[in-house]
């Protein structure tokens, strides 16, 4: 019998997929659009447009500024209107292009017709091209170029390629959405994916949660099994609902039974993992020629003028977003970009979502209000929740204390920051707060003895 | 622009709160509480009342007026060692006694330390036995059962003070147990002899039950020191059991049960890991029988507890929970 979840640690909020039977809608286009050129990790892309210049979608107007970098496509057809910084979502200012809608052209050779193409191209390095030139990061939270993580170093190689479906978070549907709704491009994807890492076993790992989504990618499996290649090796697997199960050292430990030790990748654990909607921009990339410009959005919460599913262009005003939602009730006191467990508060919302924007939490004041903050009772139970099996309660006393060395011994570092300590604690600790603060402090300082040798 | 709150993820918080486990120990303690009222009427309710109301009153007094900070008695944690202190006493305790033992709970075991959380020993614990030195003749004597409306109290030394007294005599254990004619069956459903806690085993474990089942305490602290204590007594009356009391009676007598379920499981006074716990779990039941058999008072269940209290430090040192990823 397989292992069904990952060994340490873990909660089980209420999921409260309020928007899961929301099928994922097309929103009209927003007035203009402020692409952002550092919405993937590492180094921002260079924009090779210049204010006044037509764009069509699709087109390239910034090219990667590094190995660790990613292409940046227009999401839509108009004209450029300034390449300077906006303010991203907690107002801080990024590298921008503003481009004024006009239209929706498309540049040439994409293919936007609803029809499969189950075909694998048997070069693998013609896929990983693909993937890099249409600008696929991934989507699961991280925004890694996905094209960097396909390459594995010299000397190691992919025993397992892992599809992660879990949508952990509670309140997220997006991804729920697409593989009910894309889930022939996303099977097609993983066999794409797989195919660039030699064809390994592929696992499509998702909750137990989403019965409809695992019967669904199962049927179609079954179906393009015979094709024979990668197809072969796909399997769909269900995994018991805990979060952070999509946590990537916990959906390896959850599929393959294996710790990625500290400080190590996943790689050296012989897996790679990408996301659902990673696997569906991949397919689009490779198959249909059609860069990653537009992604899906899950617009959701108990106070939400309604419960909606976007499929939104890159760029789009978040306001823009929500008002397709139905606006911003009065009751609505905070708004997280992402999942309620590691998503951002939203400073600006006239900040634009970027590729990875899967989601747009509404909450009351009620529902995010932390109790006050009482003693520790020493009860373990952060502790018995931390999925990177750390002491959160030890970690909050030493870091108070400023103790760093000690604080390296209890492996601050290995934090994910998936939050589950605070949202344990009875005793309504800021344990994540200040953990994090203490953790960047302690990566800085191995960095720097790094550095030094 | 938009007023929206700014805060750091997790924007949600489960609902378990500090208030919340406290009243669930509170229900757990329920059935004892019951018990001990329907077997010794009034005089129960009389000491129960004195110590909840002097351990809450003392820890608002103590906050407000000598730490000057806002009150914390909302979140029950005094009203908890209240009933605790209560149930680790015979109801023959005079009030004012009680007062004391919650003086010292309150006052001396769990604010000077820094109150919740802070303290070292267990402060419900640390008042029986601050009372049982500087007043033995009322802790070791009880009050025979006389239901809720009985009117003759009976007295005598608790089942382990008698055999520890037959025993120095020269009498033998299955003698004196055959004298006094106790039953297990006594011992498990109504009481022998003892504090208020005790009348009745079942009720004791009806709450640890619940407190295992609401994951307010996890049972390896509990089980481990019932296990050593069963092995451990079973290995000595297996040697000589005219000397040394069988596993069942130590198991059922002396608030080893209160002690191990709801005593030994304090959050604050426990170790964190479960690995620490066990060991904890075995130093109280084996401490607890070493002093039984071959120490001057006659229980030591709350020596025990408070000898391995402060070796907690020690074992959250020495044992950790496995990191995920480091071997
Ligand atoms: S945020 Fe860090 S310390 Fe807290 S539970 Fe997650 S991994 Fe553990
Ligand atoms: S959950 Fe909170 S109260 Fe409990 S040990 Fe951890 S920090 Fe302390």
């Amino acid at each position: 019998m397989a292992r069904r979840t990952f060994s340490i640690g873990g909660i089980h909020p209420d999921d409260a997929k309020l928007s899961r039977n929301a099928a994922i809608e097309a929103i009209p286009l927003p007035s203009a659009v402020y692409i952002s050129l550092a919405q993937h990790i590492g180094a921002p892309a260079k924009a090779v447009v210049a204010p006044g210049d037509k764009v069509k979608a699709g087109q390239v107007i910034a090219e990667p500024g590094g190995f660790v970098s990613a292409f940046i496509h227009s999401s839509v057809s108009g004209t450029v209107k300034s390449v300077g910084v906006c303010k991203d979502l907690s107002g801080k200012a990024a590298p921008c292009v503003e481009i004024t809608v006009e239209g929706d052209e498309w540049v040439e050779g994409v293919d936007l017709t609803p029809d499969l193409v189950t075909d694998i191209p048997a070069d693998g390095k013609a896929i990983l091209e693909k993937i890099r030139l249409g600008g696929v990061v991934g989507l699961g939270g991280a925004t890694f170029p996905t094209h960097v993580k396909l390459s594995p170093p010299p000397g190691k190689t992919c025993e397992m390629l892992i599809i992660n479906g879990c949508e952990c978070e509670p309140y997220l549907t997006s991804d729920e959405r697409t593989m009910l709704e894309k889930g022939e491009q996303v099977v097609v994807g993983t066999a794409l994916l797989s195919h660039v890492l030699g064809d390994p076993h592929a696992v499509i790992a998702v909750e137990d949660n989403k019965p409809e989504a695992i019967a669904h990618l199962r049927g179609i499996v079954e179906r393009l099994r015979p094709l024979g290649g990668p197809y072969a090796g796909i399997e769909v697997r269900s995994l018991m609902k805990k979060y952070p199960e999509g946590g990537e050292k916990q959906l390896i430990d959850a599929v393959m039974g294996r710790q990625v030790k500290s400080g190590q990748l996943p790689i050296d654990a012989g897996a790679v993992v990408q996301n659902i909607c990673t696997a569906l921009a991949v397919y689009e990339a490779v198959q249909k020629n059609k860069p990653l410009v537009e992604n899906s959005v899950t617009v959701t919460g108990k106070g939400a003028a309604r419960q909606a599913n976007l499929l939104v262009r890159v760029g789009t005003p978040l306001r823009h977003v929500i008002d397709c939602a139905g606006g911003l009730p009065d009751s609505i006191a905070k708004v997280v970009s992402g999942g309620p467990m590691m998503g951002k508060a939203v400073v600006n919302l006239d900040a634009p979502t970027l590729k990875g924007t899967g989601g747009l939490l509404l909450l009351t004041e009620a529902e995010t209000r932390r109790g006050a903050e009482g003693s520790c009772i020493r009860c373990g139970k952060c502790a018995d929740a931390c999925p990177m099996g750390l002491e959160p309660f030890l970690l909050n006393r030493l870091a108070r204390a400023d103790r760093n060395d000690e604080l390296e011994a209890a492996s601050v570092q290995d934090c994910i920051q998936c939050g589950c300590c605070l949202y344990t604690c009875p005793a309504n600790i800021p344990l994540l707060d200040i953990i994090a603060v203490a953790k960047a402090r302690v990566l800085g300082i191995i960095k720097a003895r790094a550095a030094a040798k | 622009m938009d007023k929206l709150i700014v805060s750091p993820s997790p924007h949600l918080h489960s609902s378990c709160s500090t208030k919340g486990l406290m009243r669930d120990v509170l229900i757990a303690l329920a059935p004892a509480v019951a018990v001990s009222i329907v077997f010794y009427g009034w005089r129960a309710l009389l000491v129960l009342g004195v110590s909840v109301a002097s351990c809450v009153l003392l820890e608002y007094l103590i906050v407000k007026y000598l730490l000057r900070k806002s009150t914390t008695v909302g979140d029950l944690s005094a009203a908890v060692t209240g009933v605790l202190l209560a149930l680790n006493l015979p109801v023959t305790t005079p009030w004012w006694v009680v007062f004391l033992g919650a003086l010292f709970a309150v006052g001396v075991a769990k604010m000077t330390f820094g109150g919740l959380g802070q303290n070292v020993f267990n402060p419900a614990i640390a008042g029986r036995v601050f009372l049982l030195i500087s007043f033995p003749s009322y802790m070791t004597h009880w009050e025979a059962p006389q239901g809720l409306f009985g009117v003759d109290a009976v007295s005598g030394a608790t089942p382990l003070g008698a055999i520890k007294e037959g025993l120095m005599q020269g009498a033998s254990v299955p003698d004196l147990m055959a004298q006094h004619g106790w039953t297990y069956g006594q011992m498990l459903f109504s009481n022998i002899g003892g504090s208020a806690g005790e009348a009745c085993a079942i009720a004791i474990l009806l709450g640890f039950l619940y407190l295992v089942v609401r994951r307010v305490i996890k049972p390896w602290i509990t089980l481990s020191i019932l296990a050593t204590v069963a092995l451990v007594s079973l290995l000595f009356w297996g040697i000589d059991p005219a000397r040394f009391t069988d596993p069942l009676f130590n198991l059922l007598t002396g608030g080893l049960l209160l002690g191990a379920c709801f005593m030994a499981t304090d959050y604050v006074t426990s170790p964190m890991s479960t690995a620490g716990g066990v060991v904890y779990g075995i130093g109280i039941g084996f401490i607890t029988l070493m002093i039984r058999y071959f120490g001057s008072y006659p229980e030591g269940m709350s020596f025990a507890i408070l000898i391995m209290n402060a070796a907690v430090p020690l074992l959250n040192i020495w044992f950790h929970q496995k990191k995920f990823g480091r071997a």
